[in-house]
């Protein structure tokens, strides 16, 4: 018969620790992707290591050069931070997306991105916002950028052992602003079938000085698009620049057919989701 | 395998338990504690019917090990009215005929208490985004938002 | 006969069951534990077509807490048939569903049943059952079941026919069944336009939220009791003891609340396995589906294929239709292809019509009840047909149909000339509607449905008792799935002029209740109110005789007036009597009073509805919203309104999900993909907006209060509402649901790629 235990460490180490002893754990932050494959016989841990316990784990800290957010840190808690809402609107509409209230009440960043999913609402902001994730591990600590976190379905840059901390977003530069948007087919509730996050900065001219977008769910990790980027960089985000990043997008999605959308819809749509996100960060950065 | 003996504060009064590691929070309220107002409608966190406040925060229990409420705070359906006094969400859902079945109702009661609980004046958008983790099949939600509007209304004249 | 005046009828007091099911103490299936209980669960197949070689269950048997484990083999053979007043159940159908014998036919299966101690060892045995299985080509679609050389699900099946036809050997085709009148080819000679689609319907299911529960228990005596969350304790009665081989005087079903049902908690899945468990292991048995079982196992409604044309005069006078209706009746017979036919033109007056509809058996579950089954389909055609021979011809949407429109003595299409029925009020409402009066808003759409359901009648039972404090208590023996306690208690406070808050409606057993049929097919509030008022005029007779005993007096000296007993003939001793007056002297006077009524009416006058959908499309991504809904319907007369209108929106909500998103997807080997509620796309309460109700009150002949079944019809229209206000969004005819994003978006692309990006 399974068996499973349950600890709640309350240190960085005391997680280490237990996850080099059992190498079955695994990381219980909100719970909300990994109980839901544990019942359904998907994962099959030999510990539920609860790092809710751990306060750099569950903190929002933010200094002069940028944001750190606790891997375990509930979408709720992000969502109500007034600098996070300030500094990366974008970010905080894909958190806002993960799931409903419920879900926000428990569901985290770390979470979002450990379970590897393409569709995962967080990711694509935080690779357009240059996030870094921080890894703690039996040999010390190292930092990965999100966008090459993630590895494909449910795999991500994690060695055994190794605990995903929190990730780390710089400060955004004067008349810099994010975005994020999804395409499902109701209103809430669903898992994206695209998505896009996109991080523009203008000049005092109203240029468009640097770009990242980064689109989901339309090939097995979340994809940074650097042809997309370049095709708004040295514009003003018009018309025509918006239709070829749109073209880009399209271009470097590569998505599959499945029960949530056929490849072609998401070739498709990813596009459109790519030209009304950069208009979005692109109305955002001018007000700043 | 031994049991886990979790000591938590349910509706406000010390509450204590056994379960096994991987037992959920849903199954530890209505098996180990008998409240058994908490549904079960897809364990699998869709459905909402499970939702219950813990620490403050709306969850749906089906998604929280039992475990976890060790030292927590959780707040069910059979903790939302004051003794014989319904909640005015309560009463609100009564007077305007928000539940056929009802097997989806304590859920929205608690999730709505969640959301009035931190926004006292909600839009009729707010309260449906709000409450989109919580499925009705009976109602078609009018007059489940209906409730919460009115409910919410006569809780902030309670208030003035 | 003046129109009834009315004192409780058509208010609106709260409902006697809210405060237990608002703080949580009311009981559902799932509810209830037993001391010394054990916990079921089901092995099933993960073949969707597969001969049943050899299942052993000796190392599930070794895990410890198990206590017993059944499969086909345990249930005996039953041939045998139960009447169910719309048709008859083949319990051998029904007994292989619940548990597989040589056969597995769909992916979900139940092949063997454990009861162990814990739900844990259940699952774990579960795991080690060893089922030898011949896998077999699955049958998906009703095209590939009918292909000649397609295997075949049951080696014995043949069709059954009306009229007759010449079978050769078994058959996919488990049903045939046609209409017809007038001369189709001449009508459609004399047609000036002629339409003609085919349309598909993908595999939907009801969604109730609580997952199917019981739990069985065999007494010292050998009786059985049964609690379980049914809409039909009778009949779970009835066919577990037959399927059983048990007598039915020896089993005991207790309904619990019920989370909704839609036709879905008909069927007995559960019950039989809890009952052979608990027999083998001496032991109360408690089974609790996972929501992934529901999906896969238990009874969706048919996927359906239906090529219809449609025929009218250039002044929108409809000369001729025909149809050919193909519904999936999943592995067993029983779809509902035979009332899509009989619904299809109901709700139009066609001189020349011809329907031949199928029952198709395929690998996918058998087919519950949903919600009016099998009218919602077939409407979708109608009403698309309609919506575009009005296109063509350039007429009003409202002013087709009402031109069209059946009224009392036209011929119904299965038969009858119909009594009083409201199809014309109903389209008057709609077009003095504010909503329909209203601008279209630019980028969305505006869609005009209707719809028809018969309303059952069948067998219902009720007593009603005076207590001796002036309060009345009513037992049926009907669950309560949306109000209908509440329904009956109205009519017991208007009959007897008691507070409506001082009769105690319940629900009660078999062995408490008189028989009485489903809670379904509409006619609850009809048929088992029928009874109630029945049984509450009973008390009312009797109280005239005890006023004729206070007041010495012959009976027919008494006359129940104005909620009380009236001496005909007043004197100072005669002076009229309250229900209270009387019932405080009850001891006195002869006892205690039980009035009792049990009904068999006919079916109740069929219901009609149309609906107003407005419907913005996105038109570079395919997504669609409803922005505006109205409902209409006749309802005879709203005993409780809210109830009244919350069926409406309930109905109208689902027929939305059904038109957008619902659907199970299936994998080329036919497993469901999509078995929960994150993928099985339900509407959310941010999906839709406010949905306004008309209530049109044209009353039913035949009931005291005149009474039409609500619940069903409301379901019927949107399908095409939604779909012929997409039609009227991007001026594409859909006929295939749901209208997902990828769907439309295709099809955009293709037919107008220039609009894409310019509209909305």
């Amino acid at each position: 018969m399974h068996t499973v235990r349950y600890e709640a460490p309350g240190t960085i180490a005391g997680a280490l620790d237990i996850m080099a002893s059992a190498p079955g754990a695994m990381v219980l932050a909100g719970g909300t992707d990994l109980l839901v494959q544990y019942q359904s016989g998907l994962k099959r841990p030999a510990v539920f290591l609860d790092v809710k316990r751990i306060p750099e784990m569950m903190a929002i800290v933010v200094d002069a050069d940028g944001a750190t957010i606790g891997a375990a840190a509930p979408a709720a808690v992000i969502c109500a931070d007034r600098t996070l809402q300030a500094w990366y609107p974008g970010l905080v509409e894909g958190v806002h997306l993960i799931g409903s209230t419920q879900i926000q009440g428990r569901g985290s960043i770390g979470g979002n991105l450990c379970n590897g999913s393409p569709a995962a609402d967080s990711v694509c902001a935080l690779i357009a916002d240059r996030a870094v994730a921080r890894i703690a591990g039996p040999t010390g600590t190292r930092e990965v950028p999100v966008e090459a976190f993630m590895r494909g379905p449910g795999r991500t840059a994690l060695a055994p052992g190794e605990l995903l901390v929190a990730v780390r977003l710089p400060k955004p530069a004067p008349h810099t602003a994010d975005a994020y948007q999804r395409l499902i087919p109701r209103s809430e509730m669903d898992i994206a079938v695209a998505s896009c996050g996109v991080s523009l900065t203008f000049d005092a001219t109203g240029t468009c000085t640097a770009a990242r977008v980064a689109i989901g769910a339309v090939a097995p990790t979340p994809l940074l698009v650097l042809d997309a980027a370049a095709a708004l960089v040295g514009t003003t985000v018009d018309p025509e620049a918006l239709d070829r990043a749109a073209a880009a997008a399209s271009a470097a999605a590569h998505p599959i057919d499945d029960r949530r959308g056929t490849a072609a819809y998401r070739r498709t749509v990813v596009g459109v989701l790519t030209k009304r996100v950069a208009a979005l960060a692109a109305a955002r950065a001018k007000e700043r | 395998m031994s049991r886990l003996h979790i000591e938590t504060t349910v509706n406000g009064e010390p509450a204590e338990f056994l379960c096994a590691a991987d037992e959920t929070l849903l199954s530890g309220l209505r098996n180990g504690l008998g409240l058994t107002g908490t549904k079960e409608g897809c364990g699998t966190g869709d459905c909402g019917a499970c939702s219950v406040i813990m620490n403050d925060r709306l969850v749906a229990s089906c998604l929280v090990l039992a475990a976890e409420a060790q030292g927590q705070s959780v707040t069910t359906i059979e903790g939302i009215a004051s003794g014989t006094t319904l909640h005015p969400l309560q009463q609100a859902f009564l007077e305007e005929a928000a539940l056929q079945c009802g097997i989806c109702t304590p859920g929205f009661i608690v999730a709505a208490k969640a959301l009035l609980d931190v926004n006292p004046e909600p839009t009729e958008e707010q309260v449906r985004y709000w409450l989109a983790g919580n499925l009705c099949r009976c109602t078609g939600y009018d007059k489940i938002v209906r409730a919460v509007l009115e409910a919410a209304g006569e809780m902030r004249s309670a208030t003035v | 006969m003046s129109a009834p005046t009315f004192t409780a009828v058509g208010t609106r007091p709260i409902r006697h069951d809210g405060v237990d099911k608002v703080t949580g103490r009311a009981n559902y299936g799932a509810d209830l534990s037993l001391p010394g209980m054990l916990y079921g669960v089901v092995v099933r197949s993960p073949h969707t077509h597969a001969r049943i070689v050899s299942i052993d269950t000796s190392a599930a048997a070794k895990v410890p807490g198990v206590k017993g484990i059944v499969t086909g083999k345990d249930v005996p053979l039953i041939d045998a048939k139960l009447g169910m007043g719309e048709g008859a159940l083949d319990l051998k159908d029904l007994s292989d569903n619940a548990l597989a014998r040589s056969k597995a036919l769909y992916h979900g299966h139940a092949v063997a049943a454990i009861a162990a101690t814990s739900l844990a060892a259940a699952h774990e045995a579960a795991a080690l059952v060893r089922v030898e299985y011949e896998i077999l080509e699955p049958v998906l679609t009703v095209d590939r079941a009918m292909e000649s050389g397609a295997p075949i699900l049951h080696d014995t099946m043949t069709t059954q026919a009306r009229p007759p036809i010449e079978q050769s050997g078994p058959t996919n085709v488990a049903g045939r069944m046609e209409l017809r009148r007038g001369d189709i080819e001449q009508g459609f000679r004399d047609a000036d336009v002629i339409v003609e689609h085919v349309f598909r319907t993908p595999t939907s299911h009801q969604g109730y939220i609580e997952p199917h529960a019981c739990v069985a228990r065999v007494n010292e005596d050998g009786r059985i009791s049964i609690w379980t969350s049914t809409q039909g304790p009778f009949l779970v009665r009835d066919a577990t003891a037959m399927m059983l081989g048990l007598d039915a005087a020896n089993v005991k079903v207790t309904p619990s609340e019920i989370g909704g049902g839609f036709g879905g908690k008909i069927p007995v899945y559960l019950e039989p396995l809890a009952v052979l468990l608990a027999r083998m292991t001496q032991r109360p048995v408690k089974m609790v589906m996972t929501r992934d079982e529901v999906f896969r196992a238990t009874g969706p409604t048919s996927a359906t294929k239906i090529r219809m044309k449609m025929g009218a005069k250039r002044d929108g006078t409809i000369v001729a239709a025909s149809a050919s209706l193909y519904y999936e009746a999943g592995a067993y017979r029983g779809s509902p292809s035979g009332a899509g036919a009989m619904c299809a033109f109901a709700p139009y007056r066609i001189p020349n019509f011809f329907i031949e509809a199928y029952d198709v058996v395929v690998n996918k579950p058998k087919v519950a009840a949903y919600r009016a089954p099998g009218s919602p389909m077939a409407a979708l055609a109608t009403e698309s047909l309609i919506d575009e021979i009005a296109t063509q011809l350039g007429l009003d949407k409202v002013e087709i149909r009402l031109k069209n429109a059946v009224q009392e003595g036209d011929l119904a299409p299965y038969g009858p000339p119909y009594g009083r029925i409201g199809f014309r009020e109903v389209l008057e409402q709609v077009r003095n509607s504010d909503h329909w009066k209203s601008a279209v808003k630019p980028g969305v759409g505006r869609g005009l449905a209707c719809g028809f359901w018969f309303n059952a009648g069948m067998s219902s039972s009720a007593t009603v008792t005076l207590g001796a404090d002036g309060s009345a208590a009513v037992v049926t023996g009907n669950p309560d799935i949306g109000g209908t306690r509440a329904a009956q208690a109205l009519m017991v406070a208007e009959e007897l002029g008691v507070p409506v808050e001082r009769v105690r409606p319940s629900v009660a057993d078999t062995d408490t209740a008189g028989y009485t049929d489903l809670t379904a097919g509409s006619r609850t509030c009809y048929a088992t109110g029928m009874a109630v008022v029945e049984a509450s005029r009973d008390v009312r007779e009797q109280l005239r005789g005890r006023a004729a005993k206070i007041w010495g007096v012959p009976i027919e000296e008494t006359r129940w007036e104005h909620g009380r007993v009236e001496p005909v003939n007043p004197s100072a001793d005669r002076q009229p009597l309250t229900v209270a007056e009387i019932a405080a002297k009850l001891s006195k006077t002869g006892g205690p009073i039980i009035g009792r009524a049990a009904v068999n009416p006919p079916m109740a006058g069929p219901a009609f509805a149309a609906h107003i959908c407005d419907l913005e499309v996105d038109r570079e991504t395919g997504c669609s919203r409803v922005v505006r809904y109205t409902a209409v319907q006749d309802v005879g007369k709203a005993v409780h309104p809210s109830y009244v209108e919350g069926q409406m929106q309930g109905g109208a909500s689902q027929g939305i999900g059904w038109a957008l998103n619902e659907e199970y997807v299936y994998n080329a080997s036919g497993v469901m993909e999509n078995a929960g509620f994150l993928d099985y796309r339900m509407p959310v309460a941010s999906d839709l907006p406010m949905i306004d109700t008309i209530l049109v009150e044209v009353p039913t002949p035949g009931h005291p209060y005149g009474v039409r079944g609500v619940g069903e019809v409301p379901i019927v229209p949107p399908l095409a509402a939604v779909a012929n206000a997409m039609a009227d969004a991007t001026g594409i005819r859909f006929t295939e649901l749901p209208l997902s994003p990828p769907r439309v978006l295709a099809r955009l692309l293709e037919e107008a790629p220039a609009a894409v990006g310019a509209g909305a």
